[in-house]
């Protein structure tokens, strides 16, 4: 592994008395999609808002590269090139799509402002599928439209590093494929990424490498396919004692819409 | 606000309709300004003043809360600060130095109280921007009474109601011209994203805290100008009359009348409540604080968007229908 762009050590983040992040650590190579999977409430989201900075971290540490990211605010977070989108979609609903791009482009070095950001917001929203929509307010997308922009929006920021908290849920087979197609994309273009996510097709689609998260503690880091066939982890999932022979095949019929708690979906839209 | 301009404003038809809407504003500026020397007595020019003290006080006060939602009552505080500056000042300065001391004050008031308040949000600053102003009114009632010895000052200098008149006119070009440009500039932009979601902005990049500041303080300035501009109208100046919280509120409705998130919007607020206020004032003056909260009410309830935006949603559905 190359020297990590992302290097978790010891972090640490407690709600009163309960720890909802417990000395987690992992690291990132560039380049490298990573899914951060684990059951609801084991702190995946807490860790990504510890990341970004939407929340500040009890102890430990955060480091891109060379910076050290605890203790910053979000705004200087992302200077230093780490984007996100959000578990529940957030969109600047009365501005229209161009402008909520042009948010993401303005504030940031390397960013563009005004009639010199038009091409760059142009290209944005085609990327993802929402060309011709630029007038459009971003309230008046659906749901999954919104999910695009917000990914638009990130993308306009150039990170290094690129959080995305769920954002393939709640699609259906047909979004879920062009939404793998899309993060696979940035994906060859060499952008690292860390994926919060609960389904498990796109997970071993899109990720070389899982660290798997259970009641704030780290349960597994390794390559996918192995880490989601641990009897730990998959006991953390469905809470009971599974042997991993009792799992479902590797492999859905095809066209069977993915479901999110199959850990072994083998990503036949890979 | 779009950072960009849409299609349809670059469309000939629509920037035509801008051209001549530009050409009616000058035209109606320059009328207003000539208003003195086309015969206008007393009585209009009064009228003209305390129309364009709210025009200049609306349109700065929704320069921040337009944009952002933050719903400021502090507009008296630095409103009531301007006024003082110039009572203090007025007769030992030359007038330029009292307006550059007036703004000065307002500024350092407007960055003190932003750094104490802006982390607030929702009701809560709205609250607290109440308790603010009225904490300043009795400091300076304090101040007056403890250490000046006297509570009231009288501010006797050369400038005439005409004077008046046109200092506020030239005051509200600045204000609605500082307008137009941060709605083009970075800043309009990061307002706008703070408004719609704060959170959003600070993972954009903007640093939330510095943007509402500055606007904050830019729009006090403004206030704290008309304030002194105002001072020598009165003569006679007290901190109940120089901090009346009632002008929080009447500068607010006015605002939220025309439309808080448009630049011109306030001014189309302005007019109606303006002479509402005059009539309600003169006829029933034991009950005009009732009456005020009752139109308060009745704005917010039935135009929430304001008239602007009352206007424009019109205009969208007749083209709906114009182009079925």
């Amino acid at each position: 592994m190359s020297a990590p762009l992302l290097k978790v050590t010891g972090l640490t983040k407690a709600f009163g008395g309960l720890v909802a992040v417990d000395k987690l650590g992992f690291e990132v190579a560039p380049g490298e999609v990573i899914g951060l999977v684990g059951p609801n409430g084991s702190g995946k989201t807490t860790a990504m808002n510890l990341i970004s900075g939407a929340l500040r971290a009890d102890r430990g540490s955060i480091r891109l590269g060379d910076a050290e990211l605890v203790g910053l605010r979000p705004d200087r977070i992302v200077r230093h090139g780490v984007a996100r989108t959000f578990q529940l979609v957030r969109v600047l609903g009365s501005l229209s799509c161009a402008d909520n791009v042009a948010a993401g482009l303005a504030f940031h070095p390397g960013g563009a402002f005004g009639a010199g950001a038009r091409e760059r917001i142009d290209a944005l929203l085609a990327r993802v599928g929402l060309g011709g929509r630029e007038a459009l307010p971003a309230g008046e997308l659906t749901y999954i439209d919104q999910k695009r922009l917000e990914l638009a929006r990130a993308l306009a920021l150039a990170p290094r590093l690129l959080l995305l908290d769920e954002w393939l849920a709640g699609l259906n087979p047909t979004e879920l494929r062009e939404g793998i197609a899309l993060i696979r994309s940035l994906r060859d273009e060499g952008l690292t990424m860390i994926l919060v996510e609960h389904v498990m097709e796109a997970v071993h689609a899109l990720c070389n490498r899982c660290v798997v998260m259970n009641a704030g503690v780290l349960l597994a880091d390794g390559p996918t396919a192995e880490v989601l066939r641990n009897p730990e982890v998959v006991r953390a999932y469905l809470g009971e004692d599974v042997e991993t022979d009792d799992l479902p095949p590797p492999h859905l019929p095809t066209g069977e819409a993915p479901t999110q708690l199959n850990l072994d979906a083998g990503g036949q839209h890979a | 606000m779009n950072a960009l301009p849409s299609p349809a404003a670059a469309g000939n038809s629509t920037g035509a309709g801008r051209l001549a809407l530009q050409a009616l504003a000058v035209a109606g500026l320059a009328l207003l300004a000539a208003l003195p020397w086309l015969g206008a007595d007393d009585y209009l020019i009064a009228v003209g003043i305390n129309i364009l003290q709210y025009g200049v006080l609306a349109t700065a006060w929704a320069l921040f809360s337009g944009p952002t939602r933050y719903v400021s009552l502090a507009t008296v505080a630095f409103f009531g600060i301007g006024a003082y500056t110039a009572a203090v000042f007025g007769e030992t300065l030359p007038w330029p130095a009292v307006l550059a001391a007036a703004l000065g004050v307002s500024l350092v008031l407007a960055l003190i109280v932003g750094l104490a308040t802006l982390r607030l949000s929702g009701v809560h600053f709205v609250i607290f921007t109440f308790g603010l102003a009225e904490l300043v009114h009795q400091l300076v009632n304090w101040y007056e009474v403890n250490v000046t010895r006297t509570l009231g000052r009288y501010l006797f200098v050369d400038i005439s109601q005409v004077q008046i008149y046109w200092q506020l006119l030239a005051l509200l070009v600045a204000v609605l011209a500082t307008g137009w440009a941060i709605r083009r500039s970075r800043l309009g932009l990061a307002l706008q994203v703070i408004g719609d979601d704060e959170v959003v902005a600070r993972h954009v990049g903007i640093d939330t805290t510095r943007a509402k500041l500055l606007l904050f303080a830019i729009s006090a300035g403004f206030i704290g100008l008309a304030g002194a501009a105002m001072a020598p109208r009165w003569t006679y100046i007290d901190p109940a009359i120089a901090f009346n919280p009632v002008i929080s509120f009447q500068v607010l409705i006015m605002a939220l009348l025309g439309g808080a998130n448009r630049l011109f919007g306030p001014l189309l607020g302005v007019l109606p409540v303006a002479l509402l206020f005059e009539l309600l004032s003169g006829s029933f003056p034991n009950h005009f604080m009732i009456l005020l909260g009752l139109v308060f009410m009745a704005i917010v309830y039935f135009i929430p968007n304001g008239l602007f935006g009352l206007l424009e949603r019109r205009r969208q559905r007749a083209g709906k229908e114009g182009g079925k």
